[in-house]
């Protein structure tokens, strides 16, 4: 028995500030010190405070370190694990009264929040098994083995009223029931593990931190439907998922919940991995299905759905991973309690990738309904530097704006419809008063027109078109005639394109375009950038009075644009300037400004 | 994977090692003093005994933790029991050999074992 267990962060985001080096740090050090008999350390998935990685939790105690450095290790392991005295340098000491939080779950960011999908992430070794079984892991599907008829799990899915997390937000019973009907000699399950948005990292977290609670789900929808193979459709830019879900599958097929005649009801399942080459068309469900059979990932029309034609031309259903990290404990608590969290239409928690100019980046999960201001201001902790909130880009490069004034909006697929962004798969990108709106539906649409596959004429010419108009309003040569040009555009693509990816593309223009028509036309007719980030549109000037002459402005010019003598005013050659700011950034009398 | 029973035997056994990850307010919790007072008085045999000895009786209601200095140096090694309710027992002068007693009848039966406590040494 181990008096003590450490846990350490080892999601992407910790391990690229060096939890990998901490953990090794750890094991050599309480060597040292002869506790690694007493001591157990455990590398776990993401605890969600990602701004405050690599984070560290010490049981018994609870006690909460975090951005802990490879440095700190000795002083832990003396003090902490030798000595039994925090290190209360590492604790986090954002309270309102000035006391110290020693234990994560008393920090704002995780009050408000309610871990249904990620509730074994940060908690358990994800490369053990057992860790998993002891939170009643395989218990799901243990339970709908020997107890439900496969109806019964398509009506318990269908009752908790569990919408797809990775986007459409369609009912995922429904989509079980449909498959489930479809009579064939073979079925498929496949899990959409390919997240590619931009700022979007929630699939990556469950991976990473939970990979058996993906293996369960999907061998419990496989029994649903009456599948006995399934793919799991992950990104190769996430290594450690990859690595974690191989080890875990590994496991799951020695401990026989995998293979043949599981719990020996004669119920076969396996899984594969295949791994995407990051394509963002490959999100899409025919994409990915057509990507899994070794073919070039592009979309074709629906229907047939792949609930009848799929994966090899059988019934497939794809679900994204979050969706499946759902269905384990609505098997266990059942529908009725998973029912009554969220709202009329949206059911349960939603994660959300919080990033951008946020306090604490990471990541959260709250129950539909949650509001965007309780997200951005109690969890998130609001903006930095004091800044003012201007708007979240919610659903990536399909989805569209929330600006200040809805700040109150209760959160679910259908409130987000109704203003024009949608959940889409939970990225939330803050923007700041510092941020061009503009600017902010070109780096969407260029994302799209890099990712579009080509295939048909709307979005692989038309968001090029598009980009383009944006590109001439934010160099100062738009026309109001532009902008209509975009609005008509705009409205074709999403009419005329042939999949999700290209429907979807003009959405972040749209509706910045909405919300922020004021910016638009203050590039178009005042040739200006309210947030002076459109470069095109900017001039760096030294203010003459303000100037000393220290020459230093000069000599971190790197086009030699500013010329001047000693204790003299200087002068920016504006035909030279590259508008770079190195010379705003130096300059100790405030004499350079931009407008 | 065959039957419940054997899901249910793993679960069992596994979350014995997780327990400690699980805040439970009706834990019994040992605490020895470990300062370098404690350690240089032999804390440390004291708190390895403490481990295996609550390990091999299967006490999954109890921690085994270790704190700083209490004050009282001269009565090192010290242990503290802390209950359910708040209400402490304060061990002091420990060594390995006194562990078996206090986890049999204190930590098992409820008892304290007085002659341990640190009353019973201020009589000396």
């Amino acid at each position: 028995m181990y008096r003590s267990q450490v846990l350490v962060c080892g999601g992407t985001g910790c391990t690229s500030s060096h939890s990998e080096e901490i953990i090794s740090l750890l094991q050599t050090e309480i060597k040292k010190h002869d506790l690694q008999d007493e001591v157990n350390i455990v590398r776990t998935g993401c605890f969600g405070l990602c701004a405050q990685g690599p984070i560290m939790i010490i049981y018994p105690e609870g006690m909460f370190y975090r951005l802990v450095k490879p440095d700190d290790v000795p002083e832990i392991v003396e003090e902490h694990l030798l000595k039994g005295r925090v290190v209360s340098r590492l604790l986090y000491d954002e309270t309102d009264d000035g006391s110290t939080i020693t234990n994560l779950n008393d920090t704002p960011f995780y009050e408000k929040q309610m871990r249904i999908a990620l509730r074994n992430c940060g908690v358990i070794n994800p490369e053990n098994i057992e860790e998993y079984i002891a939170y009643d892991g395989y218990a799901a599907l243990a339970k709908v083995l020997t107890e439900m008829t496969p109806e019964e799990v398509c009506g318990t899915v269908k009752a908790s009223g569990l919408r797809g997390r990775g986007g459409g937000g369609f009912p995922t019973g429904l989509k079980w029931s449909l498959a489930a009907a479809n009579a064939a000699d073979q079925k498929y399950v496949c899990c959409n593990a390919d997240e590619g948005d931009p700022g979007a990292f929630m699939d990556r977290s469950v991976l990473e931190g939970d990979p058996h609670s993906l293996i369960e789900a999907m061998a419990i929808a496989g029994y649903a439907i009456g599948a006995s193979q399934g793919y799991i459709y992950v990104r190769a830019e996430y290594p450690i998922a990859v690595a974690r879900l191989q080890i875990a599958l590994t496991q799951a097929r020695e401990y026989g919940f995998l293979g043949k005649n599981i719990f020996e009801t004669g119920f076969d399942f396996d899984l594969e991995v295949r791994l995407g080459a990051g394509a963002f068309v490959c999100g899409e469900e025919t994409a990915l299905m057509i990507s899994i059979e070794g073919k070039r990932g592009e979309p074709r029309p629906r229907p047939p759905y792949p609930a009848l034609k799929g994966l090899f031309g059988k019934p497939t259903i794809l679900n994204n991973v979050e969706t499946y990290a759902n269905i384990p404990v609505i098997i266990l608590k059942g529908s009725d309690w998973f029912s009554e969290i969220g709202t009329q239409g949206s059911k349960g928690t939603k994660v959300f990738a919080l990033g951008g100019k946020i306090q604490h980046t990471g990541l959260v999960e709250v129950p539909m309904g949650t509001t965007l201001r309780e997200i951005i201001e109690d969890i998130g902790g609001g903006i930095p530097g004091g800044k003012k909130f201007k708007a979240a880009q919610m659903g990536g490069p399909s989805g569209g704006c929330v600006p200040a004034e809805h700040l109150d909006i209760a959160i679910d697929y259908d409130s987000l419809i109704s203003i024009g962004a949608m959940m889409g798969s939970g990225g939330m990108i803050v923007m700041d008063e510092d941020d061009c709106m503009v600017d902010i539906a070109k780096f969407f649409l260029e994302f799209t027109v890099d990712e579009s596959c080509g295939k048909c004429v709307p979005c692989r010419v038309g968001t090029k078109r598009l980009l383009e108009l944006l590109d001439k309003i934010t160099s100062g040569n738009g026309t109001m005639e532009d902008i209509d040009a975009i609005r008509r555009l705009s409205e074709h693509i999403k009419d005329s394109s042939l999949c999700a990816l290209g429907q979807t593309a003009p959405n972040p223009v749209l509706s910045t375009l909405n919300f922020f028509e004021d910016e638009y036309i203050a590039h178009v007719k005042d040739k200006k950038c309210p947030s002076s980030v459109c470069k095109d549109l900017l001039q760096y000037k030294i203010v003459a009075d303000r100037c000393k002459g220290c020459t230093l402005c000069a000599r971190v010019c790197p086009t030699d644009a500013i010329t001047g003598k000693v204790k003299e005013a200087h002068v920016i050659d504006p035909a030279k300037c590259v508008k770079c700011g190195a010379c705003m950034e130096k300059c100790k009398f405030g004499a350079i400004i931009r407008e | 994977m065959k039957s419940l029973e054997e899901l249910k035997a793993i679960r069992d056994k596994a979350r014995k090692d997780i327990n400690m990850r699980n805040e439970n307010p009706d834990q019994i919790r040992v605490v020895v003093g470990m300062a370098t007072c404690g350690i240089a008085a032999g804390a440390r045999p004291v708190l390895s005994q403490f481990v295996e000895d609550v390990a091999k009786a299967d006490l999954s209601n109890v921690t085994v933790t270790q704190t700083g200095c209490i004050g009282i140096c001269e009565y090192e090694p010290v242990v503290e029991v802390f209950q359910p309710g708040g209400d402490k027992i304060t061990y002091v002068k420990m060594s390995p050999d006194k562990v078996g007693r206090i986890i049999r009848e204190h930590l098992q039966q409820g008892r304290p074992v007085v002659e341990y406590t640190i009353g019973a040494h201020k009589k000396d």
